[in-house]
């Protein structure tokens, strides 16, 4: 555990060490109940957290081609809006541009690192916005191979760790970490997360089946850095090891810190965004 | 772009072209700023519909199987002020081979938004929706209903409208100045899905002194208190339902429109607890002819992962309650008054989006059934087709489902989307 925060402390002042510090604490405290590859995993995956803090908010925009076993492509287009928001999940608006029959279809989504997310719909042809249940975690989004929790933001609460040893992924030296999720409603009994030793930044997941066995592989390639230290992946593979199809997703036109607000993630918006 | 949303309205009905002037007006102001970040699209679908009657004509006049359609709703939507303010115009044009009265157009949206801080204003034709409810939606006013289009009440006339809404911490606060009054439509003699008698669109009734020029005003408020959603709304103006009276006219009996003045309060509720989404409805509507209460509320479960794949299976039931009771010839009461609905949603989450509906409802003070199944998905990246079947069954000659009990059919629709 020393050695872990240790080389964090070092890099770190003022703010960040006493937080650092707290999470130190707070660790000692709760070390009793944890084994030592555990503690690892938790620290590895908070660190990874940590370094990526104060993006404020974001944009951007996603191309998602899915390919079935025949290499069939179909094409979603979507545009993101994001919020950090401070002690609490983000927020997220996520309007859809194609396909063309649900074109101006918007979701908003208030996450919690505990508990459901708050979720609403917009239905652009009924002008409707439909509160809708969270539960619906494990389900496909848009039809693609990947599940809502998948597109959700990353928080510390959401899993419990375990460090499981050291391997090179993409010529990276990496930390390879099993998570479980702590939600019931999780299509998945453990994800194994690889996080190069540099950057924290998230290699490769194996997501593992609500049976154990090997369902899907998501792969991040060509990182970039914005704003000095986020990194954000300008491509992301996923395979489905079970049925054969994968789905890509392109990200385009990053921006940081854009003057979002809260006012920019409630129903007038979710009604208007284009 | 102002003079030529002018001149496209200009074949609407006049009472259109007032808020429309004012639309294209505060368009044309706001023209010279800030068009560097404008973004201009053009989007829409045209498709095609088909109806199969299984029985031959109830009434004379009406047509006695097939029924063809073509319908358009392109969209144009310019935004600029990095999409702060926005101009969307939305004409709908349907083309009936059979029916003359089917064959409408009708402007869905023409409106400039204005989006501040923490407050919007809308002007121009548009469309609201209010209510959580699935079967009805009751505490659904501001917008006429375009009987013409479907029976089902979903299809909505623009309204014209200038509506500022607020966002406060205690919630989002609209208000509505509603200037002028769409009538409903109905089908035409030839038409299927109505009743014996062909109702009269050209002569029709008001209250109000302003007739269809009448102001109506509605003020409404929205939050979200942790797992609930609630609306609660006053409205004040010409009520959308019309009372139908049976009249001699040119050696014909036709049901002649009235539309009296009405106050309505409605309350709407959804509460999402894990699967389950609670909803309720209820609205007080008073008139200078009679007051009334009614209800709409159920549940809707979602099973996720249905038989361990990616579908998600829903059950709803919903009830309806009408303290007007049901109605006789002398008195209309209400359609909804003592019912249930129950409804399975199957949603397969594959790459088509493909859905099915299936919903039956019942009347429990005497005999009166319906059935629906609505099935769609997409075909390739931009086509999608639609299967609909509605059946009735009624031998209660007062209940509305009686007046179309030989309506069942299938209705096939294919669309393109650009």
């Amino acid at each position: 555990m020393t050695a872990v925060i240790k080389p964090n402390l070092q890099k770190k002042s003022g703010f960040k060490a006493i937080l650092a510090g707290v999470t130190l604490a707070l660790v000692s405290n709760l070390s009793f109940a944890l084994t030592a590859e555990e503690q690892k995993g938790l620290d590895i995956s908070k660190e990874a957290k940590l370094r990526d803090l104060g993006w404020v908010d974001s944009t951007s925009d996603m191309l998602m081609v899915l390919r079935n076993q025949q290499g069939q492509e179909s094409i979603r287009e979507i545009k993101m809006r994001n919020l950090e928001v401070k002690g609490d999940g983000d927020k997220s608006l996520t309007i859809f541009n194609k396909p063309r029959d649900v074109k101006g279809t918007a979701f908003l989504s208030f996450s919690h690192p505990v508990g459901a997310d708050d979720q609403w719909l917009y239905l652009p042809s009924l002008k409707r916005v439909k509160r809708i249940a969270s539960r619906n975690k494990s389900g496909p989004f848009m039809g693609s191979e990947f599940a809502f929790e998948d597109l959700s933001s990353f928080e510390v609460e959401k899993y419990t760790y375990k460090y499981l040893g050291d391997e090179v992924v993409h010529g990276l030296d990496s930390f390879m970490v099993e998570q479980y999720p702590v939600d019931e409603n999780s299509g998945y009994t453990r994800r194994v997360v690889w996080i190069d030793k540099e950057e924290y930044r998230v290699q490769k997941i194996d997501f593992y089946d609500r049976k154990n066995s090997l369902l899907k592989t998501l792969t991040y390639v060509d990182y970039q850095r914005y704003l000095g230290k986020h990194w954000r992946a300008d491509l992301m593979q996923m395979v489905n090891h079970q049925n054969g199809k994968s789905t890509e997703l392109k990200w385009d036109n990053y921006a940081f810190k854009t003057g979002l607000e809260d006012g920019d993630f409630n129903r007038n918006s979710l009604k208007r965004v284009r | 772009m102002s003079t030529t949303i002018i001149t496209s309205t200009k074949t609407t009905e006049s009472a259109l072209n007032r808020v429309t002037k004012i639309s294209a007006l505060a368009a044309s102001m706001l023209l010279g700023v800030n068009v560097q970040s404008a973004e201009f699209e053009f989007s829409g679908r045209v498709g095609v519909e088909g109806r199969y009657f299984f029985e031959t004509a109830q009434y004379e006049d009406q047509l006695n199987h097939g029924q063809a359609s073509v319908f358009a709703e392109p969209e144009v939507y310019w935004g600029w002020n990095d999409g702060n303010d926005s101009v969307t115009f939305k004409p709908f044009i349907r083309a009936d081979g059979q029916d003359s009265e089917r064959s409408h157009g009708d402007i869905r949206e023409l409106s400039y938004i204005h989006a501040g801080d923490d407050w919007e204003l809308r002007a121009g034709i548009r469309k609201e929706f209010w209510g959580v409810t699935e079967f009805q939606h009751l505490v659904d006013v501001i917008n006429q209903t375009d009987a013409v289009e479907d029976f089902d009440g979903e299809d909505k006339l623009g309204q014209q409208m200038i509506n500022l809404s607020v966002v406060n911490d205690w919630g989002i606060v609209d208000l509505f100045l509603l200037p002028g009054f769409r009538e409903r439509t109905f089908p035409g003699e030839d038409g299927r899905l109505r009743g014996p008698v062909r109702v009269d669109t050209d002569d029709v009734e008001y209250e109000s002194s302003a007739e269809e020029k009448h102001l109506d005003v509605a003020a409404r408020w929205t939050h979200t208190l942790g797992d609930f959603d609630v609306g609660t709304y006053w409205f004040h103006g010409t009520n959308r339902d019309p009372v139908l009276t049976p009249t001699f006219e040119d050696g014909e009996v036709v049901l002649k429109q009235y539309y009296n003045q009405m106050d309505q309060v409605g309350i709407d509720v959804q509460a999402t607890i894990d699967e389950w989404l609670w909803k309720f409805e209820t609205i007080y509507r008073g008139t200078d002819e009679e007051d009334f209460f009614a209800t709409q509320a159920g549940f809707e479960y979602t099973y996720v992962g249905v038989f361990e794949s990616a579908a998600d299976l829903g059950w709803l039931v919903e009830y309806s309650w009408d303290s007007r009771g049901e109605g006789d010839f002398d008195d209309p009461g209400s359609a909804f008054q003592n019912d249930i609905f129950f409804g399975s949603r199957l949603a397969l989450n594959d790459i088509q989006s493909s859905e099915l509906l299936a919903g039956f409802s019942s009347d429990l003070d005497h005999n009166a059934y319906s059935f629906l199944i609505e099935a769609s998905r997409r075909f390739g990246e931009s086509f999608k087709g639609s299967l609909d079947v509605r059946m009735f069954q009624s031998t209660h000659d007062a209940d509305q489902i009686y007046a179309i009990r030989d309506d069942d059919h299938v209705q096939l629709t294919w669309e393109w989307y650009y």
